[in-house]
């Protein structure tokens, strides 16, 4: 009985479950409803009545949820030097599935404090000095969060040789976490440990605080931020399972209204032979967001980044044309294309969310010139041979045109130092399956894998 | 006893990765605590890598004859960071040609540096005197 699955996906706007039988291993059914901000059991409870089921069969399902709704899970990332345990905390955070609000380098000033308490972060991730490293800093950094008039969860991953020391500095008040130091070594990336305490204060506390407890009662619990989940997913899909082989490295693409994330899956090594590696290692599972580009909210400060002529020339608009509807979606962001050429515009934008968001994700490659003869170096990950980007999210799985859209992830002559996928396969995540699956891969990394499979891999759908 | 923590690079364009990797393991068995940025480290590299660790030395190698060019304004660079009276040793091919060794010596001591070795050195030649300055 227990091989009965409700996966829920409390999201900004939609609350969406599906049922699967894990038995069967297939889909059983599908629906949504809208998110009740105030009291989300409201909109899980019609999301959970549109299911084409019988009610014995929902009862006796498990339910699992995760959750983007009340703004997701807002975070502030602090470390010592911005490129180096400062950019590690914010991967650690962004692999967490958080929004990351801000990041701060060096030592809090009473100006950081104030900004901090403005933002109202629901976790605060402090990091700083590696191993038997600097300890001034987070010492430091932590009076000064110390000293917050209202208390946030702290999770603290910074140098080990005083993390018992920065616990210390904190009054009872405050939820403290010690997670391993996310840098405990120049050059050496530990997110994992670190994301995993965020998970969990995730869902022993900020469910609470934001009121999404108020679902509890319909389900077993909310277990991670909807990014985690997705993450999770696209994890498994690359990696496989015990038994299974994954698909190797892969990206996936999400374009919303406000954000663009990216997810890639591979070790991004250099693809050609006698090129240099510089700089910090990534992640093996890196996520980006980039909170400039979206067709909604955001869409601006897209179109600032793109160039409104850009769009305009490839739809044969006048800039004007370009602007004023872009004015008119950010000032209503529930505005659907009406008609065939705001379609095509909606599908430009989007375009353009993907081209800018994975070619900030991606690694570069430049030239040096040294007495040795010229040499290659490269920046960050290697994508280049990543042989699958898959879309997801409501832009690109409801728009009419979803290769066209993902296509922007793709490299192009003109930027040949841009270490893009050269000639990936789309797939699109026609029925929101990646959050679900990347739920039920906690336990069911089996089932979940053949589930995501099956329906990434079916044309007919 | 403390254990002394040492930053350890190439400067600049410079590829040369063999020694770099022979002092590593000379230092780290001499009993110090060695963050190898190896080749290609430029001068931020090298300011980040001493903050965060909380460095006791800076050690630059330069063996392509350009080294004064990748390392002028690197003691600039340490003391706006807040950490200007680090220890900082420079050895290898520092300059083209044949010039006088005691011109070189002045020439990177005012750069910054409070040891400079010539080509060849060993590394237990360089040990004692690092110990010693930094007060084992």
């Amino acid at each position: 009985m227990e091989r009965k699955f409700v996966l829920i996906d409390i999201g900004s706007t939609f609350t969406k479950v599906t049922a699967v039988d894990l038995a069967a291993a297939e889909i059983v059914a599908r629906a949504s409803a809208p998110t009740t901000p105030t009291d989300v059991s409201v909109g899980l409870r019609m999301g959970l009545e549109a299911l084409v089921l019988p009610e014995e069969q929902i009862a006796v399902s498990r339910k699992l949820a995760c959750s983007s709704a009340a703004g997701g899970l807002r975070m502030v990332a602090i470390g010592l030097v911005e490129d180096l345990t400062v950019k590690a905390a914010k991967q650690a955070a962004l692999g967490a599935g958080a929004r990351v609000l801000r990041t701060y380098s060096f030592q809090l000033t009473e100006e950081d404090r104030h900004e901090i308490i403005e933002l109202q972060p629901d976790i605060i991730l402090l990091a700083g000095g590696t191993d038997g490293g600097n300890t001034v800093n987070i010492l430091h950094n932590a009076k000064v969060l110390a000293s917050l008039p209202e208390p946030v969860p702290i999770v603290i991953a910074g140098n080990r040789s005083v993390s018992a020391e920065v616990k210390g500095l904190f009054p009872q008040s405050f939820s403290t976490y010690v997670a391993p130091n996310v840098m405990p070594q120049i050059g050496k990336l530990v997110v994992e440990p670190a994301r995993e305490v965020i998970r969990q204060v995730f869902m022993e506390k900020i469910v609470y605080a934001k009121g999404l407890n108020k679902a509890a009662r319909y389900i077993e619990g909310i277990f991670m931020p909807t990014p985690a989940a997705v993450l999770r997913a696209g994890r498994l899909l690359s990696e496989g399972t015990r038994t299974t082989a994954g698909w190797g490295d892969l990206m996936v693409v999400d374009v919303g209204g406000a954000t663009t994330d990216v997810h890639s899956f591979g070790s991004g090594e250099p693809s050609k032979a006698g090129v240099v590696l510089r700089g910090l290692p990534e992640p093996h599972a890196k996520r980006t967001v980039e909170g400039d580009l979206g067709v909604r909210v955001s869409i601006l400060s897209l179109l600032e980044a793109v160039g409104t002529a850009v769009v305009a020339e490839e739809l044969g608009w006048t800039e004007e044309e370009v602007l004023a509807w872009a004015e008119r979606l950010s000032a209503q962001p529930e505005l659907l294309p009406g008609n065939e050429r705001e379609e095509e515009l909606d599908a430009a934008l989007a375009r353009q969310a993907v081209r800018f968001g994975v070619g900030r994700h991606v690694g570069r490659l430049s030239e040096l010139f040294t007495p040795s003869g010229l040499i290659w170096v490269q920046d960050g990950k290697d994508l280049s041979e990543v042989k699958t980007v898959i879309g997801t999210g409501g832009v690109v799985v409801n728009s009419r045109r979803p290769e066209q859209i993902l296509s922007g992830a793709a490299g192009t002559e003109n930027a040949p130092f841009e270490l893009r996928p050269k000639e990936p396969q789309y797939l699109v995540d026609r029925l929101y399956i990646m959050a679900p699956m990347g739920l039920l891969a906690e336990e069911y990394p089996e089932e979940a894998f053949a589930l995501l499979t099956n329906v990434l891999e079916s044309k007919s759908l | 006893m403390e254990t002394k923590t040492l930053v350890l690079g190439v400067i600049g364009s410079d590829v040369h990765a063999v020694g770099n990797k022979i002092l590593e393991i000379a230092f780290r068995e001499a009993g110090f605590n060695v963050v190898n940025l190896g080749v290609l480290v430029s001068q931020k590299e090298f300011v980040e890598a001493a903050l965060e660790t909380n460095a006791d030395a800076i050690m630059v190698s330069s063996l392509y004859g350009h080294a004064e060019i990748d390392v002028r304004g690197l003691r600039d660079l340490l003391i706006e960071a807040g950490i200007g009276d680090i220890l900082m040793y420079i050895g290898g091919y520092l300059v083209v040609g044949s010039q006088e060794w005691s011109e070189v010596e002045e020439k990177f001591k005012k750069l910054g540096f409070d040891r400079v070795y010539p080509p060849s050195t060993l590394p237990q030649d360089v040990i004692p005197t690092l110990r010693a300055d930094l007060g084992l």
